[in-house]
């Protein structure tokens, strides 16, 4: 008999493919000490403001190290229902329309695995956050993938959707801001894109993690349109507007019936989020509003910087409206995506993310995230024109 | 606002050719946005912040806080003497306090008898002052918006990220 432990893994687990970041994060890691410039973090530089982390050293010193509800906190989901009440015009009752959860990702985790029965055919944009695809594979849906393009600035459109839909699709993801691409929907395309889920009775999972990092105009959330809140689980959390990546809290809004289905599976897997993360982020959406202001102003004017410099150098940048990405094209300097990143990782020292870690349609195209400082970013973006000069076909 | 004013704003310490990157702006734009400031009287300069505590020979080894008690003069209120109390070279801010007093005066000297000296020579005996009360800084915590010996952990951030 072999000794493979390999027999033991599970079929669909062990044909996933491994992470595209995975290869290029260990490059960089090989790189260690050598000046390397990052543009390839998905995470704000800023440290989460004090007055938050303030409140989670005094929530430990009364002694709040317990569970709490499966659902969270009721202060926080109260706290929650107001603030998406607030900024996205939705109502959503606390006792029963909310769940804290540990991150969005457990929050995508959840819904997929509450609502998907294998088989069920999950659409979603592409490029997109990396994860998307194998959480539908991993719950044994089918994944149906809608290309957006540079052309639309990566946003959605109700065409690429109906072109892409077959018989059989039941939930739309979208995450606008898009991940990698700053892509997002204007508020005409998302009432096309709302009038098409009605029509194919699609439920709506939309991660909308960078929504308070929107440059350009308002945020829409699709949930807010006429008929959408009762077939939309809104997906938010604290991780980007409040730099709070590390603490792992998100949650989830919905119709009461979908709510309780995602509690389920969360009580018997992850039973709450930590207590001490929860009061973070209730102190985050209490008081914490400005640093949203104030870190939103500092990414704008990194995003212009950048996206500027791109297009003097030759790489054809579309503006992201959110997020803190720039996804720009490198197909001018005859390289793909893949030799263009390794390349100027290797001569100038820069770490940008090949494209096509986020599927097919980000080739050609790297991710350089401009959540870093300014002096870091001009010195980034010197070593890009150089590389690109030297370096191009 | 003046895009250089935002810039200004967040603390940074930019040199004016990186100003330039981030505003999108020529270098001499930049220098023009800065002089329009320095007209309207928002720039008033640059300065460095520096902990002295850490270096004696820098000549600033005490600072003081002195809460000033005084007689307003009709038709100038405090300013007149304000003004000229701002103007010795030992006196670091000067401000216009509501409450218990009158004037907040930060002092900086090489020794505790130089700001005593300062204080009962010249401070105390301006016409129109009142009473004085000092207050000798024993320790900073935080300068101009720095963090004084408790710096954030150096960062261990994943360099590549979802």
């Amino acid at each position: 008999m072999s000794a493979d432990p390999k027999r033991w893994v599970a079929g669909h687990v062990a044909s996933l493919p491994k992470s595209g970041i995975r290869d290029f994060f260990e490059l960089v890691a090989k790189m260690k000490g050598q000046d390397v410039i990052s543009l390839g973090v998905g995470e704000p530089d800023f440290v989460t403001p004090w007055h938050i982390r303030e409140a989670a050293i005094y929530a430990l010193e009364k002694g709040k190290t317990y569970y709490t509800s499966n659902l969270g906190m009721i202060e926080l989901r109260r706290a929650i229902s107001t603030y998406v009440n607030d900024h996205f015009g939705v109502s959503y009752r606390p006792e029963d329309q909310v769940l804290v959860t540990v991150g969005v990702s457990e929050a995508i985790d959840l819904a997929l695995r509450a609502l998907c029965n294998p088989g069920d055919k999950v659409m979603f944009h592409q490029p997109c956050y990396v994860s998307y695809h194998p959480s539908i594979t991993l719950v044994h849906g089918e994944a149906v993938a809608v290309p957006t393009y540079a052309k639309d600035g990566f946003a959605l459109t109700a065409e690429a959707l109906r072109a892409a839909w077959v018989p059989g699709c039941k939930i739309l993801m979208l995450n606008l801001p898009c991940n990698p691409t700053g892509g997002t929907c204007s508020v005409e395309q998302l009432t096309k894109i709302a009038d098409f889920c009605r029509e194919k009775d699609l439920l709506v999972m939309s991660d909308e993690i960078y929504s308070e990092l929107t440059f350009d105009g308002v945020h829409t959330s699709i949930a807010s349109l006429p008929g959408m809140a009762e077939r939309t689980i809104f997906l938010h959390g604290f991780s980007k507007a409040f730099a709070m990546t590390g603490w792992r809290i998100g949650y989830a809004c919905g119709p009461s019936v979908l709510i309780d289905a995602m509690m389920k599976v969360h009580q018997y897997t992850m039973l709450c989020a930590s207590i001490v993360a929860q009061e973070a982020a209730l102190e985050a959406l209490l008081r914490g509003w400005d640093s949203v202001l104030k870190m939103r102003e500092q990414y704008h004017r990194r995003r212009d910087l950048v996206v500027r410099r791109f297009n003097e150098i030759g790489l054809k940048c579309h503006s992201p409206r959110g997020s803190f990405y720039a996804f720009p094209e490198v197909k001018a300097t005859g390289l793909t995506e893949k030799e263009f990143s390794f390349g100027l990782l290797e001569k100038e020292k820069v770490a940008v993310v090949p494209g096509a870690a986020f599927g097919e349609n980000g080739l050609g195209h790297v991710r350089a995230c401009f959540a870093t400082s300014y002096e870091q970013l001009i010195v980034a973006c010197d070593r890009i024109e150089r590389f690109v000069q030297t370096t191009a076909k | 606002m003046n895009p250089v004013l935002k810039l200004l704003l967040e603390g940074g310490s930019l040199t004016t050719a990186q100003m330039a990157q981030v505003v999108g702006l020529s270098e001499a734009e930049v220098q023009q946005h800065l002089e329009q400031l320095k007209k309207d009287k928002i720039f008033l300069g640059w300065r460095p912040v520096l902990d002295l505590s850490r270096e004696a020979a820098a000549g600033v080894a005490v600072r003081a806080v002195i809460e000033v008690k005084m007689t307003p003069e009709r038709g100038g209120g405090f300013n007149r003497l304000a003004e000229r109390l701002a103007r010795f070279d030992e006196v670091e801010a000067c401000y216009l306090m509501s409450g218990a007093y009158d004037l907040l005066v930060f002092v900086d000297g090489s020794s505790l008898q130089k700001v005593a000296g300062f204080v009962s020579e010249k401070l105390s005996t301006l016409e129109g002052v009142l009473s004085t009360s000092t207050h000798f800084m024993l320790r900073s915590y935080k300068e101009g918006g720095f963090l004084i010996e408790q710096a954030e952990a150096t960062t261990s951030r994943l360099n590549v990220a979802p």
